[in-house]
C-alpha cells in the first residue's frame, strides 16, 4: 500500500475574487505532492463544506481579502462541525489584521498564514499538521 | 539615423576599451548578480549607449509632447500646463462614512474623487443578500439605493469636481446613480465629468469580479460609451484597465499588451455594434496602470503605451481627430508590492512608484496607503499617501520640464523594446480570433498565472529580494495602527434598506423593472431606463438580478 | 478526534467483520457523504481493508447509467457536465460525477480543478462531486474509477458521469467502464483531422462539438460526418449523431442544445437495453475488472511483499548489473508463489461457489 497522499481543499469564502494567491498555493502544493481540490472563488460556506465533504480532504485552507473573514470563517468550521467532520484542519490566510487572529483561532481555525509568509513554511506546517483521515 | 556616423564610430572604439576593462573586473571580482532582471524578468544591460538606440527616428518615434505619436505626452504644455490629478481611490462603511473621508480629502488638496466600492456592490448583490454576509462596508462603500449616493456625494458640486468609480458589472448602475443625482443637483448631464471602469474584459482575465458572460457584458458597456457619447460628453465610460492584470502576477509587457488588446476589443464592439465612428467616443476611453516597483521598466511601459495606442486608432481605426490618438490614464502604485512586515517600508515604496508614474505621464494618480496590506487606510495614512504626491509635485522639480528622460538611451531603448514585445502579444491574441476568444481558450489567464508562480518561485529562491519579507528580516513583528469597521455598519444598512424597500412606491419599481427587462431582450440601449429605476429607488440588486435572468451568469472556467 | 469504525481487526472474527461491512454498506446505500467519500479515498489509497466493502457493494450495482465524458482539455466538457447535471436533476435524477485530472509525474501531487465549473450544484443533496486523480494510471483513468463508479451505483445515483482527462489514446479505458460515452471536441483546437483518428472515433457513441459559434466549426462538422459515412458498419447498429452547442450565444440557446444532448443520451441508453449491446459492454467490463482484480491480488501482493521485505531493492540492482534476466527472475518467483498441481486447483474451483 503506497505512502497516503494528503488531499487538501483551498477555497476563497465570500464575493472576493482575487485569487492570485489561492491558485500560486494550489500550485504549490501540487508540486509538494498534494492532491489539491480546488473550488474557485465566491464561494459560500455551505459550498465549501459540502466540497470538503465529498472529496474527503484531510485539510481546508480559507483565502480571504475582502475583509469578511471573522464573518465566513467561523462559519465553514461551525458547517463542518455540524457534519460531523471537525477532524478536517482549517486553516486560513489573506488579509487578516492581527488582531482578529486570537477570535479566529478560539473558533477553531488551527492557523493563519499572512502575506509574505513562505510557502514552505506553510507547506511544512500542513504536512506535520495534517494527517490523512484513515478510517470509515 | 539618430546619430551621426562619426558618433556612432567613436563609440563603437571606445566600448571595445570599456569591454575589456568590464572582462578584467569580472574575471577579478565577479557582479553583485548571474543576471540583472527587472521584477517582470526583464534582462537589463549592464550599460546602454547610442549604439542601442541607433535606428531611432526623433520624429516617429520620439517627437514632440502633443505631437504624434505622443511619446512624449499627449499635451504641449504637459504638468506645467497642468498637475496630473490627485486622485486617491477611497470608500469605507456606509455613504456617510465615505462622504467625511471624501470632504477630508478635498480639503487636505486632493483634486479629483475616486470610489471604492464594498464587494457585495461590486458583484451586484444588496446588504441583505445572503452572499453579502460579513462583507458590507469592509473594503469600500456600501451602494444598495439612491438614497446611499445621494449621502455618498452630499455636499460635493457634481458639475465642478470629477469622479472616478471602480465599478464593473453593475457599473451602468452606479452610473445610473450619479446621473440621478447631478439632475437632483440641477447639474445637466453635459456639464458633468468623471470615470466609470466598466471594463469586464480585465475581470475575465484578472480580477474576477464578474457576473455575466462576456458577450451581454461588452453589449452594456457598449451601451454606456454610446449614451456618454450622445448624452454625457465629459464622461470617461471606459477606463481599460492593466492595473488588476499586475496585480494578479503578470509582467508589465503582459499588462501593457492585454490592456491595450482590451482597449481594441472594445473600439471594435463600439463601431460595429453602434455604428459609431472611432472618432465620436474614442477621445472619452481612458486607461488605467499599474505603477510596480521598478522604477525604469514602469515610466518605459507608460511611454510605449501611449506610442502604440496613437497608432493603433489612427491606423488601425482610421480616427482622424488627433484626441482620438491620445492615451489618456489613470495609475495607481502597485497594492501587490506592498509588505506586511515592517509595513512603514511601504510609504518609501509608494513614493518611488508614485515618481515613475510622473515620469511616465500619468494624468491622474493614486497612492497607496502603508497599512492597506492589513486595512483599509487610515486617516493619518492615507495623508501621508497623498502628502507623497504633493511634494512630488511641489519640491521634487520632476514637474518642472516636460519627459525628462527623454533621449536617456536606457529609456528609448527600454520603451522600444517594450513596445515591440507588446506587439508581438497583440498579434498573438489577433490570431486567436481577438480578446474574447482569447479569453475562452484562457490564454491571457494562463500567461499571467505563470508569471504569477514564476515571481513566487524566485522569492522563495531568494533570487528576487523582498526587503523585510525575505531579506533584512527584523524579529519583532513592527506594527502599525489598524482600521477597524464596525460590525455595526453593516446593521444600520440593513435598517435604512429595510425602510426604503418598505415606503418606496412599488409600482413604480415593478414599472421601470418591467421596462428595463423589455428593453434588455430587445437590445436597446439601458441607460435610460436604469436611470429611471434608480430614481424609483429601485436596488442594485434588483437590477442586477434582471440582468442576471435575461443574459445568463458567467461561470469562472477554473484554469490551471 | 477519530469518529467511526476501523474496516477490520487483526484480532476480529469473520462475524465481525462482516457486520462492519453491512453497516458500511447500509450507510453507502443511504447516501451518506462521508462514508462514500471515505471508502473511495480507501479504494484510491489501494487499502486491503475496503476489499470486503467493495466486494459486498457488487451485487448492489447495475442500476445506473454511467456516462462517460472524454475530449482534449479546453474543450469544454465541464462546462458541458455542468449543464447536464441541471438537466438530469430537472428530470428528478440524481447525479453522481467521478472528475478525473492527472497526477503530476514529476511530484505526485495534482490540482483537481473540475469541481470550479460544477460548484453550483454544491448544496444539492442529490449531487455527489468527487475529483480523482489518476496517480499513475498510464489509462488516462485512474484504477479506482472501477470501483468508485459501484460505490456511487450502490449509492442509488441514477446517473454517474465520469469526466476524463482526455490525451488522446487513453479515451479507450473508458469503453470499459461506461455505457455512453461523449466526445466533446472544439473547432480550432489543432488539427480537426488529428483528433478523428481510429481508437477515438470508435468509442464514441454521441460526439458534441462544443463552442460551435467559433470559426472551423463547420469544417469539423463537415469532417467528422465525413468520417462517419465512411465507417463500414456500427456494431451495435448506432450510429452516433453529433451535437452541436453554442456557447456564446444567449443562454437559452445553450441549454436548448443541451438537452438535446441528454436526450441523445438517454435514447442510447435505452438503445442499450433492449437489445444485446449492453450485455456485450457488460461482459467487457467484467473481463477488465476481473484482470484487474486478478492484478491486484496475483501481482500486486507478491510485488508489495518484495518491496517491503528489501527484495525487490536487491532484485532491480541483480537486473542492472545485468548478472540476471528479468524473464528467468520472474519464472523463478512464480514456481515459488505457486504450489506445484495449481492447475488442477483451479480446474477444481466450484465457479458459482467461490
Amino acid at each position: 500500500m503506497a505512502d497516503k497522499t494528503l488531499r487538501i481543499l483551498v477555497a476563497k469564502p465570500g464575493l472576493d475574487g482575487h485569487d492570485r494567491g489561492a491558485r500560486i498555493l494550489a500550485r504549490a502544493f501540487r508540486d509538494a505532492g498534494f492532491e489539491v481540490v480546488y473550488t474557485g472563488c465566491h464561494q459560500t460556506p455551505e459550498q465549501i463544506v459540502n466540497a470538503a465533504m465529498q472529496e474527503d480532504v484531510d485539510c481546508v485552507g480559507l483565502s480571504c481579502l475582502s475583509g469578511a473573514h471573522k464573518a465566513l470563517f467561523p462559519k465553514v468550521v461551525d458547517l463542518l462541525k455540524k457534519q460531523g467532520a471537525d477532524d478536517i484542519v482549517v486553516v486560513g490566510g489573506g488579509i487578516i489584521p492581527k488582531q482578529d487572529m486570537p477570535f479566529l483561532r478560539e473558533r477553531g481555525v488551527q492557523e493563519i498564514f499572512t502575506p509574505g509568509t513562505p510557502l514552505d513554511d506553510i507547506i511544512s506546517w500542513v504536512k506535520k499538521n495534517v494527517s490523512p483521515r484513515d478510517d470509515l | 539615423m539618430y546619430f551621426a556616423k562619426e558618433v556612432l564610430d567613436k563609440c563603437s572604439n571606445l566600448r571595445v576599451q570599456w569591454e575589456d576593462e568590464v572582462r578584467r573586473l569580472i574575471n577579478k571580482k565577479g557582479e553583485r548578480k548571474e543576471a540583472f532582471t527587472t521584477v517582470s524578468n526583464h534582462e537589463i544591460k549592464r550599460l546602454y549607449t547610442p549604439e542601442d538606440i541607433a535606428d531611432l527616428d526623433f520624429e516617429r518615434d520620439i517627437g514632440y509632447p502633443g505631437q504624434f505619436p505622443f511619446t512624449r505626452g499627449n499635451q504641449a504644455t504637459g504638468y506645467r500646463g497642468r498637475l496630473w490629478t490627485y486622485r486617491m481611490f477611497s470608500g469605507m462603511g456606509t455613504a456617510r462614512d465615505t462622504n467625511e473621508r471624501w470632504h477630508m480629502l478635498l480639503r487636505e488638496g486632493q483634486t479629483g474623487l475616486s470610489t471604492a466600492f464594498d464587494f457585495p456592490t461590486l458583484m451586484g448583490y444588496d446588504t441583505d443578500s445572503p452572499k453579502a454576509l460579513g462583507e458590507c462596508g469592509k473594503c469600500g462603500v456600501a451602494i444598495d439605493t439612491l438614497e446611499d449616493f445621494q449621502i455618498l456625494v452630499d455636499r460635493i458640486p457634481l458639475g465642478e469636481v470629477t469622479t472616478s468609480m471602480t465599478i464593473n458589472p453593475p457599473a451602468t448602475i452606479m452610473w445610473a446613480m450619479y446621473c440621478a443625482c447631478a439632475q437632483q443637483q440641477g447639474v445637466p448631464l453635459d456639464q458633468i465629468g468623471g470615470t466609470i471602469q466598466n471594463d469586464m474584459l480585465k475581470e475575465f482575465i484578472a480580477q474576477k469580479t464578474f457576473m455575466l458572460p462576456p458577450e451581454p457584458s461588452i453589449k452594456l458597456i457598449s451601451d454606456t460609451v454610446e449614451f456618454g457619447a450622445k448624452h454625457v460628453p465629459r464622461w470617461n465610460t471606459i477606463s481599460i484597465s492593466g492595473y488588476h492584470i499586475r496585480e494578479a502576477g503578470s509582467t508589465a509587457v503582459q499588462e501593457l499588451s492585454f490592456t491595450l488588446r482590451d482597449g481594441m476589443a472594445y473600439v471594435e464592439d463600439v463601431m460595429e455594434r453602434k455604428g459609431l465612428h472611432p472618432d465620436e467616443f474614442a477621445p472619452r476611453l481612458s486607461f488605467f496602470f499599474n505603477s510596480h516597483i521598478d522604477f525604469f521598466e514602469e515610466l518605459c511601459k507608460m511611454r510605449a503605451a501611449r506610442r502604440i495606442w496613437a497608432k493603433v486608432m489612427r491606423e488601425r481605426y482610421g480616427a482622424k481627430n488627433e484626441r482620438s490618438w491620445w492615451m489618456r490614464f489613470h495609475t495607481q502604485t502597485a497594492g501587490c508590492s506592498l509588505t506586511a512586515q515592517q509595513p512603514y517600508n511601504n510609504v518609501v515604496r509608494t513614493a518611488l512608484e508614485a515618481l515613475s508614474a510622473v515620469m511616465g505621464g500619468t494624468q491622474s494618480l493614486h497612492t497607496n496607503s502603508l497599512d492597506e496590506v492589513w486595512c483599509l487606510p487610515t486617516d493619518h495614512a492615507v495623508q501621508i499617501a497623498l502628502r507623497t504626491q504633493q511634494i512630488i509635485a511641489e519640491e521634487t522639480g520632476v514637474a518642472n520640464t516636460l519627459d525628462p528622460l527623454a533621449g536617456s538611451y536606457f529609456v528609448e531603448k527600454l520603451t522600444n523594446e517594450m513596445e515591440e514585445q507588446a506587439w508581438e502579444y497583440i498579434e498573438k491574441i489577433d490570431s486567436m480570433g481577438g480578446m474574447l476568444a482569447a479569453i475562452d481558450q484562457g490564454y491571457p489567464q494562463m500567461e499571467i498565472a505563470d508569471a504569477a508562480y514564476t515571481f513566487q518561485q524566485q522569492l522563495e529562491s531568494g533570487e528576487r529580494v523582498m526587503v523585510g519579507v525575505n531579506k533584512y528580516v527584523t524579529e519583532e513583528a513592527e506594527e502599525c495602527p489598524i482600521l477597524d469597521i464596525d460590525e455595526e455598519v453593516e446593521q444600520d444598512q440593513l435598517r435604512r434598506l429595510n425602510e426604503i424597500k418598505r415606503t418606496r412606491d412599488s409600482k413604480a419599481v415593478k414599472r421601470t423593472l418591467d421596462d428595463l427587462r423589455t428593453a434588455c431582450k430587445k437590445g436597446d440601449n439601458v441607460m435610460p431606463y436604469c436611470i429611471e429605476a434608480v430614481k424609483a429607488m429601485v436596488t442594485e440588486q434588483e437590477i442586477c438580478d434582471v440582468y442576471r435572468e435575461v443574459y445568463g451568469e458567467y461561470q469562472d472556467p477554473g484554469l490551471f | 478526534m477519530n469518529k467511526g469504525m476501523v474496516l477490520a481487526r487483526e484480532s476480529e472474527n469473520a462475524e465481525q467483520v462482516h457486520n462492519r461491512t453491512q453497516q458500511i454498506v447500509d450507510r453507502v446505500q443511504a447516501g451518506d457523504v462521508r462514508t462514500v467519500s471515505r471508502l473511495i479515498r480507501h479504494i484510491e489509497d489501494k487499502n486491503p481493508k475496503a476489499t470486503e466493502v467493495i466486494k459486498a457493494l457488487f451485487p448492489l450495482t447495475g442500476q445506473a447509467h454511467v456516462i462517460g465524458l472524454t475530449g482534449a482539455p479546453g474543450a469544454g466538457k465541464s462546462t458541458l457536465s455542468d449543464a447536464l447535471i441541471t438537466n438530469y436533476r430537472k428530470q428528478g435524477k440524481s447525479v453522481g460525477v467521478l472528475a478525473v485530472d492527472p497526477t503530476s509525474p514529476f511530484t505526485g501531487g495534482a490540482i483537481l480543478g473540475d469541481r470550479v465549473r460544477m460548484q453550483k450544484h454544491a448544496e444539492d443533496k442529490d449531487v455527489f462531486i468527487r475529483s480523482l486523480a489518476t496517480r499513475g494510471a498510464l489509462g488516462g483513468l485512474s484504477d479506482a474509477v472501477d470501483e468508485a463508479i459501484h460505490v456511487l451505483d450502490a449509492m442509488g445515483k441514477d446517473i454517474i458521469l465520469v469526466e476524463t482527462v482526455g490525451t488522446g489514446q487513453s479515451e479507450v479505458d473508458i469503453m470499459n467502464n461506461a455505457h455512453s460515452i461523449l466526445l466533446v471536441l472544439t473547432p480550432g483546437m489543432g488539427d480537426e483531422v488529428q483528433t478523428i483518428k481510429a481508437g477515438v472515433m470508435e468509442i464514441a457513441d454521441l460526439f458534441v462539438i462544443n463552442k460551435a459559434d467559433q470559426p472551423g466549426a463547420g469544417k469539423l462538422l463537415n469532417e467528422l460526418t465525413r468520417a462517419l459515412d465512411m465507417a463500414d458498419s456500427f456494431s451495435s447498429g448506432w450510429r452516433p449523431p453529433i451535437v452541436t452547442v453554442e456557447n456564446l450565444a444567449q443562454a437559452e440557446s445553450f441549454l436548448t442544445k443541451v438537452d438535446q444532448v441528454r436526450v441523445t443520451i438517454d435514447e442510447h441508453y435505452e438503445l442499450l437495453q433492449n437489445s444485446d449491446v449492453l450485455r456485450q459492454r457488460e461482459r467487457r467490463k467484467a473481463e477488465v475488472q476481473l484482470n484487474h482484480a486478478l492484478d491486484s491480488a496475483l501481482v500486486d501482493s507478491v510485488v508489495g511483499y518484495l518491496r517491503t521485505n528489501g527484495q525487490w531493492q536487491q532484485i532491480l540492482q541483480v537486473l542492472a548489473d545485468k548478472t540476471n534476466d528479468p524473464y528467468t527472475l520472474a519464472e523463478k518467483i512464480v514456481s515459488l508463489v505457486y504450489t506445484l498441481d495449481w492447475e488442477q486447483r483451479l480446474e477444481s474451483l466450484n465457479i458459482a461457489d467461490a
